[in-house]
């Protein structure tokens, strides 16, 4: 009985937490137009919108003004902003089509680079570069060692 | 294959610097024509469809003062030529549709508008900003060019001998 008691107070405070959350959840996914400006430019400039003051951005925020007053979410704004200036306004490329791209290249690159690295190294140890420990010199031979020898002895080392 | 990724990273490099830059189209060399929607009406129109008549293309938009100050004069001087042997061909660049709209009904602008939303005409023509002007021959070829804006007395000091009417 008093374990389906405090199940039950569990369930209900579980329930309760997530109303609470609700608001604030709902609160959150309401676009801003500061967050707004950080992930689009303004065409004219060539700079993000939130760095832009010219006539030109003055009209782009009063349009996301005006469809955060109509609701809209930020996909939903961002959508329309593309679809009155192209996908240049995007700060930061979609992550489809040809712009899959933006983000593909470097990764790829990357991969190219390090595989090619590593087949060079692999190369140049088989081709004995480092792998077989210090060389030794050759020293002189015949009456070039004789000429040395005596060479030294005059020498008290 | 390091080689021919270095060869395709050089390659993304140069068309990415190639395709940014433009260089404003010179007097003589073909306009571009690329299909662009209309602001009003729906459906698309490019500069192709006027050969045949001289066309004084006019970049615009809403946001730009000078463009304010130079819409009734070219208004004026498209009413004083007759329709089949030139027209204004008005092109609204990165603008709001809204916006566009609401500049061709306030200053009764009756030349057909078109509508470059992401600045790709404006880039084809390799303007540096609103307003800029070209004048475009029947055979598709540019005559005149001006960057700025242009008011009555230079459309007939400048535009006017271009026109049949002019030359006569």
């Amino acid at each position: 009985m008093n374990g389906a008691v405090s199940r039950t107070a569990g369930c209900l405070a579980v329930v309760a937490a997530l109303l609470a959350l609700a608001p604030g959840a709902a609160a959150a996914q309401r676009a801003s137009l500061t967050e707004i400006e950080k992930q689009v430019m303004c065409p004219v400039c060539g700079t993000l919108l939130q760095l832009a003051e010219s006539p030109q951005a003055q009209r782009e925020k009063a349009f996301i003004r005006g469809l955060i007053a109509q609701g809209r979410s930020e996909a939903q704004i961002k959508d329309a902003l593309v679809a009155e200036y192209g996908e240049e306004v995007l700060a930061l490329p979609q992550g489809s089509g040809f712009s899959l791209s933006a983000y593909l290249v470097p990764i790829v690159a990357f991969i190219v680079a390090a595989v090619a690295l590593a087949l060079g190294v692999l190369r140049w140890r088989r081709a004995g570069g480092g792998g077989d420990g210090p060389t030794t010199a050759a020293g002189p031979k015949g009456d070039d060692a004789e000429r040395l020898d005596a060479d030294l002895a005059r020498y008290d080392l | 294959m390091a080689v021919l990724g270095v060869l395709a990273l050089v390659g993304l490099l140069v068309y990415g610097l190639v395709s940014k830059g433009s260089s404003r189209i010179g007097v003589g060399e073909p306009a571009p024509s690329t299909p662009l929607p209309r602001l009003e009406g729906g459906g698309d129109a490019s500069l192709s469809q006027y050969k045949g008549r001289w066309v004084l293309v006019n970049f615009w938009a809403s946001w730009c003062i000078p463009c304010r100050q130079e819409a009734p004069a070219l208004e004026e001087f498209q009413r004083h030529h007759p329709a089949s042997e030139f027209t204004v061909l008005g092109i609204d660049t990165r603008d709001l549709t809204d916006d566009g709209r609401e500049f061709v009904d306030r200053y009764g602008l009756s030349y057909p508008q078109l509508r470059d939303g992401n600045g790709g005409a404006a880039h084809d023509f390799g303007t540096t900003g609103v307003p800029e002007n070209f004048l475009v021959d029947p055979s598709g070829k540019v005559r005149w060019v001006l960057a700025g804006p242009v008011d009555e007395q230079y459309l007939t000091e400048q535009v006017e001998p271009f026109l049949p009417q002019g030359k006569s």
